[in-house]
């Protein structure tokens, strides 16, 4: 497989003049309700979004999708759809969208929003069952969600 | 984006379903006599949801599934053992024992399948835990247990026990209905960061792995579960607070008054298939 990105790097040479982060409660939505611009104002990397996808304690995405280019990690879940080919079906910006918040192009899913901090019901602080104490982190960092969108990216049908 | 949408669609419908875990269609008998109702059709208030329950027994391996067939094989009958004991055993400052009121264990048969239920004097709906410490406070002048562990989920392991094979068959109108319904909203509101509710799980994904787990309907007619996991009972409440866990939210706590609705509610979406703890999962 080739890691590279292209389409996120054209995305950051057009978009983020400034390699600043854009916070959980700043991302914009465009109308098609992607996101156009680099939470983290910077490009990602693929390696480095094979291992967030595939740990249990970060993106763990393969507890409820299958990828097979991640069939080294044992158990992937059935949950979710099969992720092969998700660098064809969907742009980097509609990949940062389903990331971001899934429930802005899926309504009603059962994907975890990684990149959203307000409006639970009842948020712990992470596993331990007890209420969380301030602002909650998003489930995953900036640079973490460009990272996996690098990985995913390169998921094309051959 | 529309379009997008269905294409993902259209590509979830084309998947092949070769890793698909379906629930098996074993059938469970318990020392070659108890015949257990483990798959039947689900009751009138969940058929909107789905046609068929099924007990979290078809979600296990084979292996799990044959340590429940013999009570030799199930380490849940232990605990029921040393219920026995208990059973008969006087406590308190009344100087009684279960078995002074209430006779052999045996003739329990039947009272686990109908909890949780309404209790008139109390007006509240009880759990068989909140009733068996009812009876320790006021009738033996003992300490109530504590929810959910050593010698209260014996106990109910014992009263589920004497009942296996009996129809699960919880009241879920006239004054339990308010409490149903309040278990109902519980049941499908989403909680924590992961924004999941039990439907998510258990009614939408129930067939499916979720990482190394095969989700089963989230039934409770095996409880107490024998788990191999952690080697002990486990109570229904705990269950509760360890899945609400896992959507990385603030739990309730065993005994609390949301548990109590909530297992009434779910106790009732099994209503029809049998009693069958102390069960073993993993
Ligand atoms: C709890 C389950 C769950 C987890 C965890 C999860 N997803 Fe999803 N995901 C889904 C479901 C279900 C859908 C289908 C959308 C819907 O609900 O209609 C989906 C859809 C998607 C899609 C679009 C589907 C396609 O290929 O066309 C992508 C891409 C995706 N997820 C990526 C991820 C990534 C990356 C992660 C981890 C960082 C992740 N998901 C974690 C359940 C999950
Ligand atoms: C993120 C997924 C998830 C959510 C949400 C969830 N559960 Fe579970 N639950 C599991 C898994 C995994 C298991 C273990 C496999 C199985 O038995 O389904 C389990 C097991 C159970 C069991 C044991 C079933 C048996 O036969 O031993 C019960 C009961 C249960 N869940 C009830 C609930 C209730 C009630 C809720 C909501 C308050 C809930 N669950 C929410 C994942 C979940």
């Amino acid at each position: 497989m080739k890691l590279v990105s292209l389409t996120i790097a054209v995305a950051l040479a057009g978009g983020a003049a400034m390699a600043a982060e854009v916070g959980p409660r700043e991302v914009a939505f465009n109308e098609d309700g992607a996101v156009e611009v680099s939470l983290s104002g910077m490009a990602g990397d693929p390696a480095s979004g094979a291992e967030i996808m595939a740990a249990k304690s970060r993106g763990n995405c393969v507890a409820c999708h299958e990828i097979t280019a991640l069939s080294d990690t044992p158990f992937h879940g059935e949950v979710g759809p099969m992720l092969d080919g998700a660098g064809d079906r969907w742009t980097a910006a509609e990949l940062r969208s389903i990331l971001v918040n899934s429930k802005v192009m899926f309504e009603d899913t059962v994907m975890p929003a990684y990149y959203v901090i307000d409006g639970f019901n009842r948020p712990g602080d992470a596993y331990t069952g007890k209420a969380a104490q301030g602002d909650l982190d998003p489930l995953l960092a900036a640079q973490e969600i460009e990272d996996v969108i690098a990985f995913l990216m390169t998921l094309k049908d051959e | 984006m529309n379009y997008k949408a269905i294409t993902a669609i259209a590509a979830m419908l084309t998947l092949p379903l070769a890793a698909h875990a379906d629930p098996d269609d074993d059938t469970l008998v318990i020392n070659e006599d108890i015949e257990i109702v483990t798959k039947t059709a689900a009751p009138a208030h969940l058929q909107d949801a789905m046609d068929e329950i099924m007990s979290g027994w078809h979600f296990r391996s084979d292996e799990t599934q044959a340590m429940e067939m013999d009570d030799f094989d199930n380490p849940g009958m232990v605990f029921v053992e040393k219920a026995l004991v208990a059973w008969d055993t006087a406590d308190g400052t009344e100087g009684k024992s279960c078995a002074d009121c209430h006779g052999a264990a045996d003739d329990m048969a039947g009272v686990k399948a109908t909890y949780p239920k309404w209790n008139e004097a109390a007006g509240e709906v009880r759990t068989l835990q909140m009733q068996m410490n009812d009876c320790r406070e006021n009738r033996m002048g003992a300490d109530a247990w504590k929810y959910d562990a050593g010698a209260a989920i014996d106990m109910e392991a014992l009263l589920s026990a004497v009942s296996r094979g009996l129809p699960v068959n919880v009241a879920i109108d006239g004054p339990a209905q308010s409490t149903w319904e309040q278990g109902k909203d519980l049941y499908y509101a989403r909680t924590g960061q992961l924004d999941l509710s039990c439907a998510s799980c258990h009614e939408e994904n129930y067939g499916n792995m979720i990482r190394a787990d095969h989700l089963s309907q989230g039934q409770v007619n095996g409880f107490p579960t024998y788990r191999l996991k952690n080697t002990k009972l486990n109570g229904i409440h705990s269950r509760f607070k360890g899945c609400v866990r896992d959507t990385r939210a603030e739990t309730y706590k065993p005994g609390s008054p949301e548990f109590v609705a909530l297992e009434l509610y779910v106790t009732s979406r099994g209503n029809g298939l049998s009693v069958e703890g102390p069960s073993v999962r993993n």
